[in-house]
């Protein structure tokens, strides 16, 4: 099997795996109020960080380049109440277009 | 006729998203295509690790001359968030071992944040729904790519790489509205921030979601 079949094989196999060993271990079982209360806080925990490293990252180093002008100002559009795909638009075109001046 | 709206609610709420993430596919298609992943290979991987951020850092290793393990390790690392996120939509996943095995396969970032319905609960018949139209769109996204990818060029050069996090600011302002809430996605984002210089890339995210932690602290608030 080539290289590139391999990854594609091993990827997909361990990205199902872990997705499923919640719902197949857990599922249909309520969890313990604690954990609740942990978990109603994963979605913002994780997208913040989504976010920010989307923003900010190139690899492994933080930078500001033309990304942040294009997220400054689907925050603003988001503030307008905005549809989720103009506001998508919006920061890739803002950034597109700093990028073709920068 | 609960269920059937639903279902309903899944489609209508995921359209726009789906819209984007045909693009993120198109441009997923040509970074794939140009690593020398060939054309058929992207669409399989769509189709089964159906994970953007993985794939692209999969395709953007094999560009570079990385070995398959670094390419494997890389995106098992982005991907490692979907065991939390997994966990937090079992309890709503009632039928037997095939539907679980649906539900969690058609789990992405966008499905499980369209599904969230507040206070720890989730519909998994919104994210069976929005998780659907989310696979289409990433698989017809990675064909067009890959079947045109020689005419259309560098993606970036289009601000495609500002669009994931302005599509992820966009699913997150609706959960922050209580003060909790904005504290954990705050201090997600300070986590994995300060974590990126020094750690592989997926590791801040998984650990950013220790965040939710704050849940034991200010459960009372």
């Amino acid at each position: 099997m080539s290289t590139v079949w391999v990854v594609v094989t091993v990827t997909g196999v361990a990205t199902l795996a872990l997705k499923a060993v919640g719902p197949v271990l857990l599922g249909g079982r309520p969890l313990p109020a604690r954990v609740t209360d942990v978990v109603t806080l994963a979605g913002p925990a994780l997208l913040g960080a989504l976010v920010a490293i989307g923003t900010f990252a190139d690899g492994r180093t933080l930078v500001i380049d033309a990304r942040v002008l294009g997220v400054a100002a689907a925050a603003v559009a988001i503030q307008l109440k905005a549809p989720v795909l103009l506001v998508v638009v919006i920061a890739a075109a803002v950034t597109g277009f700093a990028r073709a001046l920068g | 006729m609960s269920e059937d709206r639903g279902y309903r609610h899944g489609v209508r709420a995921v359209l726009p998203l789906a819209v984007a993430v045909f693009g993120f596919g198109i441009s997923y298609g040509v970074l794939a295509l140009a690593s020398g992943m060939g054309s058929v290979a992207p669409v399989v991987m769509s189709m089964t690790t159906f994970a953007g951020s993985a794939q692209f850092a999969a395709a953007s290793v094999l560009g570079t001359g990385g070995s398959a393990a670094t390419a494997i390790l890389a995106a098992v690392l982005l991907n490692a968030r979907y065991a939390p996120i997994g966990v937090t939509v079992a309890p709503w996943l009632t039928g037997g071992v095939w539907s679980r095995l649906l539900h969690a396969h058609l789990t992405v970032d966008e499905s499980w944040a369209v599904a969230a319905e507040g206070h720890g609960r989730w519909n998994p018949r919104v994210l069976v729904a929005a998780g659907a139209g989310i696979w289409v769109a990433w698989v017809c996204g990675t064909v067009i790519g890959v079947a045109f990818g020689d005419v259309i060029g560098d993606p970036n050069r289009l601000g495609l790489d500002a669009a994931f996090p302005a599509l992820f600011l966009a699913l997150l302002a609706p959960q922050v509205r209580e003060r909790v809430p904005r504290e954990a996605a705050a201090l997600g984002a300070a986590i994995g921030l300060v974590l990126t210089p020094f750690t592989p890339a997926g590791v801040p995210i998984v650990a950013a979601s220790a965040a939710c932690l704050l849940g034991l602290v200010r459960s009372d608030a």
